[in-house]
């Protein structure tokens, strides 16, 4: 990879910021809590490769150490936890989609085209990664919040959650690569953190309604 | 001054581990005593000219830092007293249990609040208020109600959201600085204020932009405050006061430190009419809202959400006496609207309900509680001689005199309209004959002495603001352009 020049290195990139998007969609049309986990641990992946990628061509040291912990973090301990406790509650969550497949997958399109678009206006002139990756990223971070807006299952809604944290990753990439290594650590501690605490309500939800759609959520109001 | 920074930092941590294993008395004097001390700290921050710094250069205190540190620690120590009268004595398990969480998490929740506004960096500054939402989340949800499980999953799942645009937010901010300073540098508030008037306009403009949207999602602005009413309402009461007078501000505190930035970066117009957006929407929408609430604790929610727009207006103004109103107002409602909380926490207690129309002649039910919540209620409509008063009519004055005339008037009429509803609403339940079957008299004492302590500082902030403060507040909004 290191003695390849530098614009098959800028598509590369291009293209896994792509997956990344594209594993987005995939969440968002998919109707299975288990498939919509692994989805999340594929584009894990793709932005430790993005992490790796800037790595290598960028020399920096310490987002080799950042990508094995984003790795072990976010494309194996996640999708554990949450696949574990998809297993034990025994539904795998299907049809909870507000809207139809298809008019989900359109108002996906117009986002990213707008996000895409406008992002990639921006005087923004990064030396590890092409502008294209950081357009992409604000499509999937549009895209994510779509997600939890029309799914109503708290598995989905918090898989959206992951998933934006996974497009400002992309972004901060494009945008931070030289970020200290201690608040890069931080970001991750939080991230950890926050999937505990999403886990547990998760799960007291489920023990108190019965159920991981949050139909039922709707006495709070006015 | 360091090391007071580093103690800040370490006592309410160390009080709530005790709290995870102590015994429920031995629990509650622990978080008395760190949130006095705590308090303590602060305050010897106040007279100090030098910004402190500790732990090379991480923890940093200038005087924006000290205002809201003094607000948070306030707030820590009278949620303590009241906490002790709070919980009941139990002795069953479930009771010692929830006891023990209870306290560890209130601890927690006080200590990643103070660390907000010590920490240098906004990348540290994201760390600490995303510690604040994971821990105030779980507190909303310990009452293990339908309710309080439903308000904790919308709190998390939407100021997570919020915070994920804040983090992108701050990501583009040190890219702008990046421009300047080179790859990869501290991301420390010297080195990004420094550099400012070099930042690439249009690159800081977003960054504002999203910072207000997502900071402003926890701080509560309209359109994105549609967590907090739930929150507010079914956490237990001393979290409620915590999330309206500390948590909110401190969420303020960070777009303040974007605003800091974005106004040397590109001039103060652009930050001031995102603001005046923002805080308008709040302010207008809460004031109408408050009217037709049936629910004591959500009442005092959208009042936040009113006070948030009044802060977020204030901003907007350009004369330096309405940006000091501005921080004299963050001190006044925290502390005015603790006081009203502690006092719907006696009446929810006494009554056994948060229902309005099922709340009868509060006033005549708890002699001493039930008048200071009438006055924690003026105070919040901006009555003298209490210290809201003092900041919105600087505020106002600050609008008046620097050709925002109408903006001022418009605020005022709003709110006026916020002080019909609230009052209306307060007296209606207060002030109505006692009916018999309730029996007279305090809930407890340590609940009506947190109302007394809020009420006493509301006098002290209203009637004549130590000097030393009123330098400091003065400090304050010199680092935040405002020079006199």
């Amino acid at each position: 990879m290191l003695g390849s020049s530098p614009s098959s290195l800028t598509d590369a990139a291009d293209v896994v910021a792509l997956l990344v998007l594209l594993s987005e969609f995939a969440m968002l049309r998919s109707s299975l809590s288990r498939s919509q986990v692994r989805l999340y641990a594929f584009q894990s992946l793709c932005v430790s490769a993005l992490a790796g990628l800037v790595a290598a061509t960028r020399h920096i040291g310490e987002l080799y150490g950042l990508m094995g912990l984003s790795f072990v973090l976010k494309v194996i301990v996640v999708p554990m936890i949450i696949l574990r406790l998809v297993k034990e509650v025994r539904v795998d969550v299907t049809g909870s989609h507000r809207l139809g497949v298809a008019t989900m997958v359109l108002l996906a399109i117009v986002l990213s085209v707008f996000g895409i678009f406008v992002v990639g206006r921006l005087p923004v002139h990064s030396k590890s990664l092409p502008i294209l990756a950081l357009a992409l990223a604000a499509a999937v971070i549009l895209v994510s919040f779509l997600l939890v807006i029309v799914r109503n299952d708290v598995v989905s809604q918090a898989i959206g959650f992951f998933s934006l944290e996974n497009g400002v990753s992309v972004a901060s990439l494009v945008l931070a690569a030289g970020l200290p290594l201690i608040v890069e650590l931080a970001f991750l501690f939080d991230l950890l953190v926050a999937v505990v605490v999403f886990g547990l309500l998760m799960r007291v939800h489920h023990g108190r309604a019965g159920t991981l759609s949050t139909e039922t959520l709707d006495r709070l109001r006015g | 001054m360091g090391p007071v920074l580093v103690a800040i930092l370490v006592v309410p941590l160390a009080a709530s581990l005790l709290c995870l294993k102590a015994p429920a008395r031995l629990a509650k004097a622990a978080t008395l005593i760190s949130g006095v001390a705590t308090f303590g700290l602060a305050l010897s921050l106040v007279p100090s000219h030098q910004v402190a710094t500790a732990l090379a250069g991480w923890l940093r205190a200038d005087a924006l830092s000290v205002v809201f540190l003094v607000a948070v620690s306030f707030l820590y120590a009278a949620t303590a007293v009241f906490s002790i009268g709070y919980l009941r004595p139990g002795d069953s398990p479930g009771e010692a249990r929830y006891s023990r969480r209870f306290f560890a998490g209130l601890n927690l929740f006080a200590w990643a609040m103070a660390m907000t506004p010590v920490v240098n960096g906004l990348a540290l500054l994201w760390v600490a208020v995303e510690v604040t939402t994971v821990v105030s989340a779980l507190l909303v949800a310990i009452g293990d109600t339908d309710g309080a499980v439903e308000a904790a999953w919308k709190y998390v799942l939407i100021a997570s959201m919020g915070l994920g645009i804040a983090l992108l937010a701050t990501v583009f901010m040190y890219y702008a600085g990046a421009t300047v300073l080179g790859g990869s540098y501290e991301i420390f508030y010297p080195r990004l204020l420094g550099a400012a008037s070099r930042l690439p306009p249009e690159i800081v403009r977003l960054s504002f932009g999203l910072a207000v949207l997502g900071y402003g999602t926890k701080m509560g602005l309209v359109p994105v405050h549609t967590w907090l009413p739930d929150a507010h309402s079914e956490a237990p009461t001393p979290v409620s006061a915590l999330l309206s007078g500390a948590l909110l501000t401190v969420s303020f505190y960070a777009i303040l430190r974007f605003y800091q930035v974005t106004a040397k970066a590109v001039g103060p117009a652009f930050p001031r009419d995102v603001l005046l957006v923002f805080g308008l929407g709040s302010l207008v929408l809460a004031a109408l809202y408050l009217a037709s609430q049936r629910d004591l604790k959500r009442l005092f929610a959208y009042s936040s959400i009113e006070h948030m727009g009044i802060l977020a207006i204030g901003m907007s103004f350009s004369a330096p006496v309405a940006i000091i109103g501005v921080l004299l107002h963050v001190l006044a409602h925290a502390a005015a609207k603790a006081t009203a909380f502690f006092g719907a926490g006696s009446v929810i207690r006494k009554f056994g309900t948060k229902d309005m129309n099922r709340i009868q002649g509060g006033v005549g039910a708890l002699p001493w509680s039930g008048p200071m919540l009438l006055l924690a209620v003026l105070a919040l409509s901006a009555m003298p001689p209490f210290g809201v008063f003092r900041s919105e009519f600087l505020i106002v004055e600050g609008g008046l005199s620097h050709g925002s005339t109408a903006l001022a008037a418009v605020l005022v009429v709003f709110v006026t309209c916020a002080f019909l509803g609230i009052s209306w609403s307060a007296s209606s339940t207060m002030l109505t004959p006692t009916p018999d079957s309730v029996v007279r008299g305090e809930v407890s004492t340590w609940m009506a002495a947190s109302m007394v302590i809020g009420l006493g500082a509301l006098l002290v902030l209203g009637v004549h603001p130590p000097s030393q403060l009123s330098a400091l507040l003065e400090r304050a909004a010199a680092e935040l352009g405002a020079h006199r």
